[in-house]
């Protein structure tokens, strides 16, 4: 889970570099940035809660 | 950039400098207070080796690295863009340092960077406090000064890439970071995760699931002599920056210190409202923390805000950090006890948001673009600096244990590192946290 969330936190920035790159309209360049951001979240998510699980397994 | 600076802006921006390392003495102040009174000392000369290590590794490595704004760095050109990625300067400033230097600036620069890079290395220590290996803290430190600090501050900086996105895809001026709040304060809170994800909590602090144990800071006198000192290093890396980063006049600097004064005392009074409506009394650590959030906030935004910006700035900071210090402890089972993943990385996200919805612009500049570029480059660091600066410390773990051994956390860090306390003739009190 955790490096599914790493993956998807690659993947947010990989999309923002190409909305940069492929997309003319600032518009559409603001949407896709705003979904790789929620996919970086998404992924932070995932990772936090990998940790998450394994911090409570360390206390016992 | 040519040298503009007069006889009088050298002497300021020099006496600026010179007050920036009380930053880094108001963060080593609080982080020991907030950790526990039995790992006191080595958290004081954790924070003294760090600096010396972070100075040397990003002097004689990463000072190349980062380069100097004059010269084109090395990167890629890709869709008929050049991708500034990283800069090619000679080692350790070069074989004469800087006697053979044409300017004033690139001196100054350096020593800007020097104290940036110190304050990044310091930071994620606070968070590894009582558990945090030195020899391991200081391994993630040469990774972070030599390598991953300089490249980070080549793409934001006015000649890198993501400080290029202005004149590459027209996003307004580029990327802006008045005073490195990407490269020091995001860098250090994600430091500062993946330190606490790869050390785990301290002992005892999650006895059950959404469960947390308080493990209160051990002297409150340090953590708030620590945010005054903060203020005026603040000040003085702010106004510096103001003038050798941005090129700001004068009256530009007087409005930097003026901003940062402000961001942080709005911050200190909704941190001290809030915490006082949650738990009936103000939270001096928090408050501490909400001090130090202004600040950080203020490193994004303060060349380039106007005083009500920078008052609201600090406010949101302020109002965030209390909040979100408690969701992480109690919510995600993260132990920081300096906050530093809150008050350096979550605020200075939003420092460097706040400066695309107000900081100055030009005349003809679009605002949405402008905020584009910030979003661009949060997506980077965020994307780019977490997975890679984990898997790093996850490598370095296996050669350098960063957690102590169960009896070093039951001992103190002091006595466990060091063979000494940091207080010889208090009494040992019973140890109330560790089961």
């Amino acid at each position: 889970m955790r490096f599914a969330g790493f993956f998807l936190l690659f993947a947010g920035f990989f999309l923002s570099l190409a909305a940069l790159v492929l997309l003319p309209s600032l518009t559409v360049r603001f949407a896709f940035v705003l979904c790789a951001l929620a996919i970086e979240a998404t992924g932070l998510t995932l990772a936090v809660r990998s940790h998450m699980a394994e911090a409570l397994e360390s206390q016992r | 950039m040519t040298n503009t600076l007069s006889d009088v802006t050298w002497i300021l921006a020099f006496a600026l400098l010179a007050l920036a390392p009380l930053a880094i003495a108001g963060i080593a102040l609080m982080n020991t207070g907030l950790g526990r009174s039995r790992s006191a000392a080595q958290s004081l000369l954790g924070s003294v080796i760090l600096v010396a290590v972070a100075a040397i590794f990003f002097a004689i490595f990463g000072s190349s690295l980062a380069g100097t704004a004059t010269q084109t760095g090395a990167g890629v050109t890709v869709a008929g863009k050049f991708w500034d990625l990283s800069g090619h300067a000679p080692l350790l400033f070069g074989s004469a340092g800087f006697h053979s230097a044409e300017t004033l600036r690139a001196p100054l620069v350096a020593i800007l960077r020097i104290w940036s890079v110190v304050l990044l290395a310091i930071i994620p220590w606070g968070s590894g406090s009582d558990r945090l290996r030195l020899p391991a803290a200081s391994a993630a430190t040469v990774v972070s000064a030599a390598v991953l600090f300089p490249l980070i501050t080549r793409w934001t900086s006015a000649s890198g890439w993501l400080g290029q996105l202005g004149v590459s895809f027209g996003l307004g001026a580029g990327f802006l970071d008045s005073s490195n709040a990407a490269s020091v304060h995001v860098f250090a809170g994600i430091t500062a995760l993946c330190v606490i994800w790869v050390a785990g909590p301290r002992k005892g602090k999650f006895p059950k699931p959404g469960v947390s144990t308080a493990i209160p800071g051990h002297h409150a006198v340090y953590v708030l002599l620590g945010c005054l000192l903060a203020l005026v290093g603040w000040i003085g890396s702010n106004g510096a920056a103001s003038l050798l980063l941005l090129n700001s006049p004068l009256t530009g600097v007087a409005s930097t210190a003026l901003n940062t004064m402000l961001s942080a005392s709005a911050a200190v009074l909704a941190t001290f409202f809030i915490t006082r409506a949650r738990f009936g009394k103000p939270d001096a650590s928090l408050c501490a923390n909400g001090w130090l959030a202004g600040l950080v906030a203020s490193s994004a935004a303060a060349g380039l805000v106007g005083p009500g910006s920078a008052i609201f700035i600090g406010c949101v900071a302020g109002v965030i950090t209390p909040l979100l210090v408690e969701l992480l402890e109690l919510g995600m089972s993260i132990d920081d006890p300096s906050g530093a993943i809150v008050v350096h990385g979550v605020v200075g996200i939003w420092g460097l948001i706040a400066v695309g919805l107000m900081g100055a612009l030009a005349a003809q500049a679009d605002r949405a673009a402008q905020v584009l570029a910030q979003l661009v480059g949060i997506a980077t660091l965020l994307g780019v600096l977490i997975p890679v600066v984990y898997l790093i410390f996850r490598l370095l773990n296996k050669i350098v244990p960063f957690r102590a051994e169960s009896e070093g956390e039951r001992l103190g860090m002091d006595l466990y590192e060091l063979g000494g306390g940091a207080y010889p003739e208090f009494v040992v009190h019973r140890d109330e946290f560790h089961r």
